[in-house]
Parts: structure tokens; C-alpha cells; sequence
């Protein structure tokens, strides 16, 4: 069934204190190749069917306003993905 | 006959020689959503101070009269998504939303810690809770300053003076964007704010705020747990107490009371 992604993230204003703990972790599994962690959130809102115009401008809507928090977080993407896309 | 120790409701202490008090009637609801944890301390707080509680439903469409609302401390929906983000659309919320919305004479609401959450993800409340920026979940007795004694919960508080109340969170830390910050402040809408240390990253040592009418206050600490000696805090800031002695939570409830009744 086709689904549509929704992805999160925090605002980069906001300090992401998950992301800062992960990339302390990092170095401990020997990776110290990587400057910062950020932590998002991602969504996958399953259709039954194809997806309609309406649809994804409810997921859009649901992304907006149940999926995210706008005080601390953005919506990076509201997409369609095809039947073998990951 | 039945040896039922009641939850909500209970003697009230405030009676006059007929038995009769100006809080007959007056009544408090507190909401329970699925996860909620301190609702039955909410209540208890409400009967400590005089009031009577009523015990509400998240599922509900009914406020059932009540003349105040506690949002109490937990993690509704097991804190999913974010804290509060799914009970602020619980169907009692519209109508707690609504009622609260309508100037200074609007329905009084207390959100305590999650409570808070839940007010802030209603937009009753700027601003958001992310986590503390230590990531630990801090328990601890916490000394907080009133800022603005006039709202409808801290009327019985002077401005400047300060309280010791339990704190106990893992996303805690208030944080808005520097213009609702100075909005806040410039309106005098930071009711409470940490003192002798800032617990968890909050913006401005911001641990309690009002809306602008001042009839809807969240603070991150909880009141409902120093309201009786014996159950209390170590400590106080009024002085030295005996163990479990501190009850400076008192007064946020018996203000909503006395807003009521006057």
C-alpha cells in the first residue's frame, strides 16, 4: 500500500539535547568522524488506495498540526512514496 | 454501611457556625486523561484548601459545571509524539479550551508539569517543553520566586515571595522564541521563576507563565505535593519545617478559592 512520509525535525535554533547525547555516543563505537547529531522524527501514514490530491493535503494538514510542534520543530517534507521506496 | 475513604470532596474546613461555607458549591474539576499521575494529589490539594474536587474525563464532553480546572502531572498518552501533544485534542479539551478563552471572568485553569504540556500543545499556553538539558529526569525539593502574585492562581502569594516545591521531569525545559520571551515578560506573564540554580536549560529561569487575561497558569513544579505537613518537602521558604513539613504549595489553591467566592 502506498504511504506518505512525513519527516520532522527540531527548529536548528533549538537546542536538540537527544541529538548532542547521540553524538557523544558516537566516538565510544570508535566514530569520531561525525561533527553533530540531530534527532528528527519520521512518519508513515499508510493509504488504502492511491493517493489523492486530498489526501496529501491532509496529511499536510495532520503534519502541521499534530505531527509537529511549530514552537520547536519544522516539517521537512510531506512526500509520496512509491511501492518499493524505503 | 460503607467505610469508603472519599477521594474527591470532603469536609470543608472553611464552615461557619450554621454549617454552611461561602465554598458550598464551588467546585474544582481535575482531568484525568490515560497516563495522568498526580490527579488524585490535584484533588486532595483542592479539599486541603477548602475546595471540593470533581473528578473529570478527558473522554467527556461535559465539564460538569465546575467553576475551575487542574490539569494534574503524568504522562498522558505515555508522553507519545510529544508530551501533551495527543490529549490536547481529548474531546474535554475543546471545552476546557473554550471556556478558558474568554478574558479575565473566563474559566480559571491550572496545568501542573504535564498539565502544562498539554496547555502549551492547546496553544492556552506560548511556548514549548523540550528536554531537560542535563537529560536527566530531575526529582528535587525547588525554591521558586513569584513573579505576578495577580493571577488566579497566586493571588494568595505577595510578588517576590518565594516557595519550595517538588520538580520532577524529564522534559521540562521551557523554551520560546526571544520575542514571545519578551512578550511574556513585558506583560508580567512569567508567574514563577527558578531560583538558586535553573534546574533544566529553561529559557529566562521561566518555570511558570499565565495567559494574558492571567485565568490560565502552567508551571513545570508541582504545589499539589506540599500542601500538607507530614507529606510535604524538608524544607520551606518560610523557615525551618519538620520532615515532610513543607506546604508553600498551599496557596496556589486556596487563590483560586478566594478568586472564586470573592
Amino acid at each position: 500500500m502506498p504511504r506518505i512520509v512525513v519527516d520532522v525535525m527540531p527548529k536548528p535554533e533549538i537546542l536538540d539535547p537527544q541529538g548532542k547525547a547521540i553524538a557523544g555516543a558516537l566516538p565510544r563505537i570508535g566514530l569520531t568522524g561525525f561533527a553533530g547529531v540531530r534527532q528528527g522524527k519520521r512518519f508513515e501514514l499508510t493509504v488504502d488506495g492511491e493517493v489523492t490530491d486530498e489526501l496529501l493535503e491532509q496529511a499536510r494538514h495532520a503534519a502541521a498540526t499534530l505531527l509537529s510542534n511549530p514552537v520547536i520543530e519544522d516539517v521537512t517534507r510531506v512526500e509520496v512514496l512509491e511501492e518499493d521506496d524505503q | 454501611m460503607s467505610i469508603e475513604t472519599p477521594l474527591i470532596g470532603g469536609p470543608q474546613p472553611l464552615a461557619s457556625d450554621d454549617g454552611s461555607s461561602p465554598l458550598d458549591g464551588v467546585t474544582v474539576g481535575v482531568v484525568t486523561f490515560p497516563g495522568t499521575l498526580d490527579d488524585r494529589d490535584a484533588a486532595r490539594a483542592v479539599r486541603l484548601a477548602g475546595g471540593s474536587a470533581v473528578q473529570l474525563w478527558h473522554g467527556d464532553h461535559d465539564l460538569q459545571g465546575v467553576d475551575a480546572v487542574i490539569i494534574p502531572g503524568g504522562f498522558s498518552y505515555g508522553d507519545y509524539l510529544r508530551a501533551g501533544a495527543i490529549s490536547r485534542f481529548a474531546p474535554l479539551m475543546e471545552q476546557i479550551t473554550a471556556a478558558a478563552s474568554g478574558g479575565a471572568d473566563a474559566l480559571p485553569v491550572l496545568g501542573i508539569c504535564n498539565g502544562f504540556q498539554v496547555l502549551t500543545e492547546a496553544h492556552l499556553l506560548p511556548g514549548s517543553m523540550i528536554k531537560n538539558n542535563s537529560l536527566h529526569f530531575l526529582c528535587r525539593d525547588q525554591r521558586l520566586r513569584v513573579e505576578n502574585a495577580g493571577t488566579s492562581w497566586t493571588s494568595e502569594y505577595a510578588e517576590g515571595e518565594e516557595l519550595v516545591i517538588p520538580l520532577k521531569n524529564q522534559d521540562g525545559q521551557f523554551v520560546a522564541d526571544n520575542r514571545t520571551l519578551d512578550e511574556l515578560e513585558g506583560e508580567g506573564r512569567v508567574v514563577f521563576r527558578y531560583v538558586d540554580g535553573n534546574p533544566n536549560g529553561s529559557r529566562r529561569d521561566i518555570a511558570g507563565i499565565s495567559n494574558a487575561a492571567g485565568n490560565v497558569v502552567g508551571l513545570m513544579p508541582h504545589p499539589e505535593h506540599a500542601v500538607e505537613a507530614g507529606f510535604g518537602p524538608d524544607s520551606s521558604a518560610r523557615g525551618a519545617v519538620d520532615v515532610r513539613g513543607g506546604t508553600d504549595g498551599l496557596g496556589i489553591f486556596t487563590s483560586v478559592l478566594k478568586k472564586l467566592v470573592g
